[in-house]
This record gives structure tokens, C-alpha cells and sequence, in this order.
């Protein structure tokens, strides 16, 4: 069962195989969620820390309730701000969880490679999950995206092969981005990045995808859309020269998803910033399938979770 | 007290000699084995160090080092810092402004000298902080410095970039009243907001914020040709791209005063590290690309680099114990320059022991203005020597980091050597590789 390693830090971590069971496992454990008692005692006497340094609502919750459907005792440790303005180090929080006893660690992080620190520092034996590090990765996002094109384009069975996605917005500061393009090509989905040249990474060409600065031109191949989060705060660092700019460029609304072939589907990560990169009208549409990507959330996680942890085992936590 | 022979080392690694060193002076050298030499055995000689197999140049001198005093004192101090030196093989170094207080009157340059006299086991030249506070707002009082008992000739906003252009240009105008130089920090500061490595395809995958190279060679360009409008001497620090260097050769070319430093580092590590997200790795300016470490390499061969500085940046533990944007820049650099260089150039067989001489000991002593250091090892010169020993090779153990701070990128690595002896004016600092 230790197929996939004793961590999840990056998406191109994952070959096809190890992403196929991830994804097969979820299409299982979905099977559970729709029973009326959703639970498994698969992880009982486990622990798992949820470890949070930045605020993320749907995230927390969904590893949360993740963990308790696999019967885990769940800690939620929500450090807000950084852990230098926090008093207490990343150090000395990981060598406190470690003391308790945690078999997993989830890590929200605003600094890039945190949780690899936690990984290979040293500070702690269990298990490692990225949740979101800076503008690095979020693999466990780029898994219930994959989750979602799969069930919706490809029958919920297989890779990827032949899908075309288009990731639309900052590319630069998004660690969704980042590990779907990892992912999503590893699957064998072609992907197309669209953004404005100040919003797309220097060095991208190494990058398995390809670049466009024009939504519609893209727009026409895609089989799936995903709209990522701009924050308003960017026009300060001059990205763009307005919000209203980057709507009428990037921004997916009505006329634009007539563009769409017919059984496309629009993502988006969450939050959204209705009005800005996605119109109201396309969020409530019948295309849309952001709900269904946070249902699906949970039980990627609870694969993830099933998996790292030895679910079938019941050694101690730790190796 | 009497004289000190040093037995059977060769100088700049050609024939062995021993030298007699009298009164902080090389008084007489002569082959080894040859008639004569057991002339040196008579009496007045007080010690004698067993040079056989060791390469003997002349004591280094480190333009850029960082000896954290005053303010930082838990990372290093100016006597710890001496220590490093010394067992890194220097005799002087030139300890950077960007201290808490900022080294920018002469009563603190004066007491950082006197704290390095008081340390008596090298050399430590305060440099001056070009504006008040490193704000890069208004010129500190260079000549005051300049003038104080610390005689400061080497002015520098370190870990800062002099970004203002009039101001850069008024500072590089104003030193030539005492033949100073302006060492410049080359950062733009806003294209490098949060920076946190290299640019590039790494940083794109990494997610850390790029520091690129165009930030660090556009101010060089401007920088070069201030100097070449005002008629004034320039030094460039930790060069770390493969563009400065063009854009240093070109300067050269057109026969602008300007000099430039590459770090231990740049030469030999590049950017993958970072991968790994280990703050040891964490520096500024950032690891470059393989790429970038040739060009270093061979601008330090022709001389487009003149010399090769440590950047000696000790940290506390918890400083770099960490996630990597919460870290601190920088490693330390004293006790491996000499070995890292050596593994680079000597190894290789680009560039002599002479040359190496010159890149890190005379060259920078001559930038700097100090005096009875840089001095050739023959009779007459003021006795600062270095005596290396390529047979004591194995890997960097932490122990080998006499300095406060371990944050040392090397530890476990092979070091292609140590120091054996070290003399600072005559004196011995280091003995059979250990503090004297």
C-alpha cells in the first residue's frame, strides 16, 4: 500500500500510475459520501493534523472532514500570519505536533517549500501533505480537478488522454496552476496557459504546456476552462492596468462561454471573484461544476489520506 | 621575540625554501636542503614551523566580510570573526558597514577598528557606509571616516544597492579627495521586491519570487559609466552574473577604474540547490546558473574579476533553522574561500598559486589601500603568510568553523586542503592548523 511514498509535497511527485490509483481510489471512497452513514474505520487511533498558517476556509474543512470520515482524530492547528510574526517557529510548532504524535501532517503555508521543510528537516516522523504552499503547489487541488475533468469527460474512468484544458489567470502567483499543469500533463491532458505576459512566470517554456495571451482564440479548443482567482491587489504591482481591463481581456462571461464547445466544462479553484475573472451569470451556469469540484474535494482527500497513511495496515504511525 | 623559521614550504607552490622572519619582517629565505640553510639553526631563532609539502603566499586579504559587531553579536563578533579569518588563512579583512549601528561616523568605524586591534590577529579594515543609516538618502561623513584613526578607504551601502543615481554619482565624486572607493551592492531594489532566487525557469517551478539577472547587471552598466563620467575609481561586489561580466569587460575595455569581486560560492554553486528549499542555500545575490558559474570562472582567469571576496555572512541558527522565505541571506565563507578556491582553479589547472596570490590577497590589499598587506613572500615584506596544506584533504567538519555561526553550505563536503600555519605581522595565528 506504500505506493505512493510517505509524502504528497508536489503533483509532479506523482507518475501516472500513482495518480491513477489516487484518482481510483476516490471514485471508491465516493461510494461511501453517498451512503447515510459516511464513515470508514479505516483510520481509527490515527491523528491528523490539520496545520494551517493562512486562512483557507474550504481547504481546512474539506481535510477535516476527510479525516474524520476515515475515522482519524483530527486537530486543526491555525496559526494565522506568519510564523515569524506568530513568535513561534515553524520549527517549534512542527517538534510540538511531533510530541503529540501526529501520523500526518496537512500544511497550509504562505512560504513556498514549507512543507517540504517539515518533510526533510528532520522535525518530524509522519507523513507530510501539501495544502497550499505559497505560490509553489497545491497537489491535492490539481488531484479533485483531474477527479472532476475525468468523471465528466472521460467517464469517470482512465487518464487524461486527449483532454484539453485551458487554465486562465494568474498564473504567476498560483500554485493551482502550477500543480495542474504538473498533473494534468502527466495524465495526458494537453494544457494551455492563458494570462497576460506579466501574470505568466519567466522560465514557463520548460513548463509541459502551452501559452497563449488570448482567451477566445483558446477558448475554442478547450474541453474544460479553469478560471483561476486574480486578486484585486495585483493592479497595485502593476500586472494590469485595471480590474475592468483584466475583466474585458481574461475575465469568462456570457458571450465568451457561447465560444466554449458544447459539453465544456468551467472550473474555478475558489474563491471566486465574481465579476472580476468569471461573471455571475457563467459561476450559476449549467456548465459550471465548481460545487461538484468541493464535493469532490473530500474524497480526493480521503483517498490521499487512505493511501499515505497505510490505510489497509494498522502499524503505528510513522513510516 | 627571536626569529621564526618556517621550514621546507614553497612559495607559491614552486621549490621549497625556508624563511626567516624577524621582527613581523621576512628577513632571508634560501632553498631547503642546500648549503647554508643550517645557518638558520643558530641561536635567536625562537620557533620553528614544519612547512614540508605546504604551499606558502602571502596572507589573504578579504574585502567583503561581515563580522555582524556591533548589534549582532549572537552571530558573530569582531574577535570571533578574526578567529574564522585567521584559520581561513587571512591577515586582514574589511569588516562591512551594515551593522546595528550602521558604520557610517567615524566613532564607529573607529571603535570597530580598535575592537579588531584589541582581537590582534588580523587586520580588520571598518568600511564606511556611503549614506546615513545604509537609506540611501545623504552621504555619511566619508571624510570623517576616511580621516579617523580607522582610516577608512573602502565606502559601501552592503546589502544595499547606493540606488539613487545623483547620489551614487556624488558619492563616487566625493571619495576621490582621499583616494577612496565606492563598493557597490548591485541590486535594483524594486526589481527585486521579495526576491528570493534566481529567476528563471527554477524560480517559475519553485514558486519563490525571481531575482533576476537584468537587476543586478543594469545598475553595474550604470554604475560603470558614472565612474567613467566622473573620473572615478569603482568596485563592483559579488558579481553573479554572466552578464556583469560582459558588462565589466566592456567597461574595462574602455578603460574605466573599475574593479570587481566573485564569492567563493558563485564559483561553485548554482541554483538547483534551492531546490531542496534549505535556507543554508539562501544568499544574496542568489546561486546562478551553471551557465553563470563558467563565465565567473573565466572572468576571474583573464582578470575581468579582479579578486575573489567571502561575503562572510554569519547567521544565527534560528535564522536559517526555517521555511525559506523566512530566512536569512547569506553563508559564512572564511574558513573554506581558500579551499573552495583552490578546488576550482588550482585543481583544475586555471590559474597558478601566484595568481591566486594576486586574486585574494595582493589585488585586494591594493583596492583597499592597506598597508604591509598583499606584499610578495620575499625578504623586505612585512611577514602576513599563509602556509596551505594540500595533504590534510577530507570533509568539512562543523568543528572546522572556529566563527560563532555554522551556516556554512560546505559542511560534509571535501575540502581539497587546510590551513597549516598562518603568520600575521610576524606573529603566528595559526600553528599545525589550530589558533596559536
Amino acid at each position: 500500500m506504500q505506493m505512493l511514498g510517505k509524502h504528497l509535497l508536489s503533483a509532479g511527485d506523482l507518475d501516472r500510475a500513482q495518480a491513477l490509483m489516487i484518482l481510483d481510489t476516490t471514485a471508491e471512497l465516493a461510494t461511501v459520501t453517498e451512503r447515510s452513514v459516511k464513515k470508514l474505520p479505516t483510520l481509527r487511533g490515527r491523528t491528523v493534523v490539520n496545520l494551517f498558517f493562512e486562512d483557507s476556509t474550504r481547504t481546512r474543512l474539506s481535510f477535516e472532514l476527510a479525516a474524520k470520515r476515515l475515522s482519524a482524530d483530527v486537530i486543526t492547528f491555525s496559526a494565522k500570519g506568519s510564523s515569524v510574526s506568530k513568535g513561534e517557529s515553524l520549527k517549534d510548532t512542527a517538534l510540538t505536533l511531533e510530541a503529540m504524535g501526529a501520523d500526518a501532517v496537512i500544511v497550509r503555508h504562505g512560504a513556498s517549500g514549507a512543507p517540504y521543510r517539515l518533510a526533510t528537516a528532520g522535525w518530524i516522523d509522519g507523513s507530510v501533505i501539501n495544502a497550499g504552499d505559497g505560490t509553489h503547489e497545491h497537489p491535492t487541488q490539481a488531484l479533485l480537478d483531474a477527479y472532476t475533468l475525468r468523471s465528466h469527460i472521460c467517464g469517470g474512468q482512465g487518464d487524461l488522454q486527449g483532454v484539453h484544458v485551458v487554465i486562465v489567470g494568474d498564473v504567476l502567483h498560483s500554485r493551482v496552476a502550477r500543480s495542474n499543469v504538473l498533473l494534468l500533463h502527466t495524465l495526458g491532458a494537453e494544457v494551455t496557459l492563458v494570462a497576460p505576459p506579466t501574470l505568466i512566470p519567466l522560465g514557463v517554456e520548460s513548463w509541459p504546456c502551452s501559452v497563449s495571451y488570448h482567451l477566445d482564440d483558446a477558448l475554442m479548443q478547450a474541453d474544460a476552462v479553469m478560471m483561476l482567482r486574480v486578486q484585486a491587489e495585483r493592479m497595485a504591482g502593476s500586472y494590469f492596468p485595471s480590474t475592468l481591463e483584466y475583466s474585458r481581456l481574461y475575465g469568462l462571461d456570457a458571450p465568451r462561454l457561447e465560444l466554449l464547445k458544447d459539453r465544456a466544462i468551467v472550473m474555478h479553484p475558489g474563491p471566486m471573484n465574481r465579476g472580476l475573472e468569471i461573471s455571475a451569470d457563467v459561476a450559476d451556469s449549467s456548465r459550471a461544476v465548481i460545487v461538484e469540484q468541493v464535493a469532490n474535494g473530500v474524497n480526493v482527500r480521503m483517498a490521499c489520506l487512505y493511501l499515505l497513511l497505510g490505510g489497509a495496515g494498522s502499524q503505528a504511525g510513522g513510516d | 621575540m627571536g626569529a621564526i623559521v618556517l621550514r621546507g614550504g614553497a612559495p607559491y607552490g614552486l621549490d621549497p625554501h625556508d624563511i626567516v622572519i624577524d621582527d613581523g619582517v621576512i628577513t632571508a629565505m634560501m632553498p631547503s636542503n642546500q648549503a647554508g640553510s643550517n645557518a638558520l639553526d643558530g641561536e635567536g631563532v625562537e620557533l620553528e614551523l614544519d612547512a614540508s609539502g605546504c604551499t606558502v603566499i602571502p596572507g589573504l586579504v578579504d574585502l567583503h566580510t561581515h563580522l555582524r559587531e556591533p548589534g549582532r553579536e549572537d552571530a558573530e563578533t569582531i574577535a570571533t570573526g578574526s578567529q574564522a579569518a585567521a584559520m581561513g588563512g587571512f591577515t586582514c579583512v574589511h569588516a562591512m558597514a551594515n551593522t546595528s549601528p550602521v558604520a557610517d561616523t567615524a566613532g564607529v568605524v573607529e571603535q570597530v577598528w580598535r575592537r579588531g586591534v584589541e582581537a590582534g590577529i588580523v587586520d580588520v579594515r571598518p568600511v564606511g557606509a556611503v549614506t546615513v543609516g545604509l537609506k540611501g538618502e545623504q552621504l555619511a561623513e566619508l571624510g570623517a571616516m576616511a580621516a579617523s584613526a580607522a582610516s577608512v578607504r573602502v565606502f559601501s551601502d552592503d546589502g544595499l544597492c547606493v540606488h539613487d543615481p545623483l547620489l551614487m554619482r556624488r558619492a563616487l565624486e566625493y571619495v576621490k579627495t582621499f583616494d577612496g572607493v565606492v563598493a557597490q551592492h548591485a541590486q535594483d531594489p524594486r526589481l527585486t521586491e521579495a526576491a528570493q532566487m534566481n529567476e528563471g525557469a527554477l524560480s517559475a517551478r519553485l514558486g519563490l519570487a525571481g531575482w533576476p539577472a537584468v537587476a543586478e547587471e543594469a545598475i553595474i552598466a550604470r554604475d560603470v559609466l558614472l565612474a567613467e563620467h566622473v573620473g572615478s575609481r569603482l568596485h563592483v561586489c559579488h558579481v553573479s552574473t554572466a552578464g556583469s561580466v560582459e558588462v565589466i569587460r566592456w567597461a574595462k575595455a574602455r578603460g574605466i577604474p573599475v574593479t570587481a569581486e566573485v564569492t567563493p560560492h558563485h564559483l561553485l554553486l548554482t541554483e538547483e540547490l534551492v531546490e531542496s528549499f534549505d535556507p543554508i542555500y539562501k544568499v544574496n545575490p542568489p546561486l546562478r546558473r551553471a551557465k553563470d558559474v563558467h563565465a565567473l570562472r573565466e572572468a576571474v582567469v583573464e582578470g575581468t574579476i579582479d579578486i575573489i571576496a567571502t561575503d562572510h555572512a554569519p547567521h544565527p541558527r534560528e535564522d536559517k533553522d526555517c521555511e525559506w522565505a523566512a530566512a536569512a541571506m547569506g553563508m559564512v565563507g572564511l574558513e573554506t574561500a581558500l579551499g573552495i578556491t583552490v578546488e576550482v582553479f588550482i585543481e583544475s589547472g586555471l590559474l597558478t598559486w601566484r595568481d591566486i596570490a594576486d586574486r585574494m590577497s595582493t589585488i585586494p590589499a591594493r583596492i583597499g589601500q592597506v598597508p604591509d598587506q598583499g606584499m610578495p613572500i620575499a625578504p623586505g615584506s612585512a611577514a602576513n603568510i599563509t602556509v596551505w596544506d594540500p595533504s590534510a584533504q577530507g570533509p568539512l567538519e562543523v568543528d572546522a568553523l572556529v566563527g560563532k555561526s555554522g551556516n556554512s553550505p560546505y559542511l560534509g563536503q571535501r575540502m581539497p586542503g587546510t590551513i597549516r600555519h598562518v603568520l600575521f605581522r610576524g606573529r603566528p595565528t595559526v600553528v599545525d592548523g589550530a589558533l596559536a
